[in-house]
Order: structure tokens, then sequence, then C-alpha cells
């Protein structure tokens, strides 16, 4: 389908929309706290895989629909997005080559910011998120990861 | 079809694709556009468009839902239906006797307001909405409704349920838009007792069965099981409605103000169908008041 540098962008389209409903999708209260971000993941594992399609403004874009989701300030997410997605493609040939576990620890910590962002942002705004509970997605996120890149990778490889 | 092999003239080990100037402009353009959506609200029309576009993933997110609610009560049993049938008729005939002595009561009151000739109340408009089945954030508690501009609401609209008020709208989309829960950390809402009229301000915990009336004094003549209902007062919500009975009371002595927990009495997490309505604009002077209360904090700036 594609040739030479073109870069085949469906892919990265489909499953960050994929990833965007499971974001929405109500689930009862205690699963809704560990719920994974399911974007951020998916956009970290194209920035690391394909650096050329995942670019920032795809990112920022991403983090801004977030953001009119959630009713949160404006910019928020793009702005945790926008680093996520960086760290992605600044250390993508170093991740590629760790084992999946170390894998899994360089996304708790690339997520830990992001949401280290979110919370600077959310005091910032004047809407703080107090409580413990705030941190526990980078963790779940982390757990999830090696399924999350395993059924990526599949996707990945066929085309 | 080898779309993510390397292709012959990219180099195999590519320098990583991200120039500093490309993510400085990122989280500039980040910065820039909460600066601006925090202070002036002058990205609103950027806000609507982004919500058109996001109505779209809210239906196909709810969808399902939908359609599980619509499947399960074509479904439904013939004997279920005859018993709903029948709890709705009793219910019915219930609130028909109830009505009987309101349309009495009413005349009556505006009789007695006509006496103290003071403004009579203008009566509520109301429209019917949905909750859609969207999670909006788990930390706040916000809820979108299927009912937008394009319906005719607007922003700080009341939410009421069957039992009481549910919360206010806080955001206008065309075609849903965006409400905060009178439980939400961030919601105030202006009440008084209905034994004896004491006013004061229900705050929201952030916990879904928990409102809490940190404003009393320990003096204050207000009892476990008291109904806390709107004072009308700020102009958001409509006055009369309930809004929560009085759970514990704890009146520590050394304290000058007491901390009272009240439970809600709208079923927040299990309501689909509401009632938005807009408050009518009641001067001040008529309502009963001594001293001036607060008026209702906005959800959010």
């Amino acid at each position: 389908m594609s040739r030479f540098d073109h870069v085949t962008r469906w892919p990265l389209f489909v499953s960050s929309f994929v990833a965007l409903l499971l974001g929405l999708v109500p689930l009862p209260g205690w699963l809704d706290v560990v719920r994974p971000d399911f974007l951020a993941l998916v956009i970290f594992y194209w920035a690391m895989h394909e650096p050329r399609a995942g670019r920032l403004w795809f990112a920022w874009t991403a983090g801004l629909v977030l953001d009119a989701f959630r009713g949160v300030v404006l910019g928020e997410f793009a702005l945790a997005m926008t680093i996520l997605c960086a760290i992605a493609i600044y250390l993508h040939l170093r991740i590629r080559a760790f084992p999946i576990w170390q894998q899994a620890v360089t996304v708790f910590a690339a997520l830990f910011l992001y949401h280290l962002t979110l919370w600077i942002v959310d005091g910032w705004s004047g809407h703080p998120v107090t409580g413990m509970a705030h941190w526990l997605p980078p963790i779940t996120g982390a757990l999830v990861w090696p399924f999350l890149s395993g059924i990526l990778d599949k996707l990945h490889h066929r085309l | 079809m080898a779309a993510f092999q390397t292709p012959i003239n990219r180099p195999i080990l590519s320098r990583g694709p991200i120039s500093l100037g490309g993510f400085l402009f990122f989280v500039g353009l980040s910065i820039v556009v909460m600066w601006l959506d925090q202070g002036g609200r002058y990205l609103t029309p950027v806000r609507r468009g982004l919500s058109i576009a996001g109505y779209g993933v809210e239906v196909t997110v709810a969808s399902p839902f939908i359609a599980w609610r619509s499947l399960s009560e074509y479904f439904a049993t013939r004997a279920r239906l005859l018993k709903e049938n029948e709890e709705l008729h009793a219910h019915q005939r219930e609130t028909d006797l109830r009505l009987q002595r309101f349309d009495a009561l009413e005349q009556e009151n505006q009789r007695l307001r006509a006496l103290r000739s003071s403004t009579e109340r203008i009566t509520e408009k109301f429209l019917v909405g949905e909750i859609m089945s969207v999670d909006l954030d788990p930390y706040r508690h916000r809820v979108r409704i299927n009912k937008g501009s394009s319906d005719g609401v607007e922003k700080e609209w009341a939410i009421l349920d069957a039992d009481g008020v549910v919360g206010q709208i806080t955001r206008v989309g065309v075609f849903s838009s965006e409400a905060i829960l009178i439980t939400d950390a961030e919601h105030a809402i202006p009440v008084q007792v209905n034994r004896n009229g004491l006013r004061t301000i229900a705050v929201g915990t952030g916990n879904i069965g928990q409102l809490s009336l940190p404003y009393l004094a320990s003096n204050s003549d207000i009892h476990e099981g008291d109904l806390l209902v709107t004072s009308g007062l700020g102009g958001v919500f409509p006055a009369g409605y309930p809004v929560g009975t009085v759970k514990k009371i704890d009146r520590a002595v050394a304290q000058t103000l007491v901390s009272i927990i009240a439970t809600p009495a709208a079923a927040l997490d299990r309501d689909r169908e509401v009632l938005l309505m807009v408050a009518p604009k009641v001067p001040l002077e008529s309502l009963d008041t001594a001293a001036p209360a607060p008026a209702a904090r906005p959800a959010r700036p």
C-alpha cells in the first residue's frame, strides 16, 4: 500500500479511536478508578514503533479530544500527551530493544509523568484531585502493556 | 502491502525523528490553549466544535447499552409487563389523590401570597433529558445529558429527578450538555431545613452518597432525619425541591461549627431520565429572608 517513505497511518487512527472508546465506556466505580489510559498507551506504542507515523501533532490532537470529553481545561491532556509521545519518540530505539517487562517499567515511568502533568495542571486550574487512587492508572497501564503491545503487534505486522 | 517494513531509502536505524523545536511548539501551544480556556473563555467555539464531533463518539459508546436496553425491553415477559402496569396504575391513583389536594393548596398558597402582596412564583418550565452512558471522569461527578442548545438548554439549568435535585448544567454543547452533580466536590447548593426554614449550604463531598453541611453553628436547630430542600436563593435551583436528608450530626464541644453529613434524595448513581428546569427569577425580597445567604457557587468558572 505504501511506497518508500510514505507511512500508512490508518492502524494508528483505528487503534486510537478504539482506545478512545475504551476510555469512555462506563464502568463500575472501582474499575473506573483503575482503568488504564488506553489512548496514552496506544499513542506510546505507535510513537515507539513507528515514530514517523505517531507524530507529535497526532498526540497533541488526541489529547485535545480527550480534554473536550473529560470536561477539563482545554490543553491539559494535550500537554500530557505531547510529553508522553516525545519521551516515546526520543527513546524509541532503546525501548524497542528492551525485554517486555523492562518496557512495562518504562511505560510506568512515562505514564507517571503523564499523570504528574495532569495533576499539576489540575491544581493550577483550580480543580485539585486529592487521594492516592489517582496514581493507580500508571500501575494498571504498565500491567496491561504486555497484552496491549501484543495485540498492537499483530495489527502492526499483519500489514 | 509492506507498509511498516523498512523501505530501501529509509535508514534501518532512523534517528529519532523528533525535533526539540517541534516538542517546544506543542508544549507552548498547550500552555497557550490552557491559558486562553481558563482565563477568558475565548475558546467556546472550539469547544463547541469538538462537542459536535464528540457527539458521534458518545453515541457510539452509548449505543450498545441502548441496544441492550431496547432488546431486553422487547423480550420482557408479559407477566412482568402486567405487573409493572398494575404497579404504575396504583402509583397513578396515589399521585392523582395527592394532586387533588395539591390544586387546592396551590390556590390557597396564591391567595396567601396575594394577601402578603408578594410576587407569585412563575411556574417552572421543564424538559425531559436522559443521562448518556458515557464516563467523563472518575474523580469528578459529571454526567452528559442528551439535550443541548438545539433543544434550548442553557447553562445553569437545574437538573432534577423523581426524588430530588440532581445537579446543574455546566457546559452546553449543541446536541448534549455537561452537568455537575450535587455531590461533586466543587459543587455547593443553597438549602434550607424543611422543618424550620434554617438556611445553609450543602457542599458536595466527592462521594456519591454524601453531602456535607459545613457552615452551621453548633447550636443550630437541626436533627438527624431532617429534610433539606432547595431554598431558591442564588437563582439556579427552583425553591422547595428535596435535596437530601440529614444523616449524621457530629457536635464536637470545642468546635464552633458542627459537621453534618446528609444523604442526597435523588438517585444520583442510578438515574437515567432527568428533568431539566429553569429556575424562575424570584426577586430576593419576595423570599422571607432575614439575612442574605451566600449565592450558589457556580460549578465551574
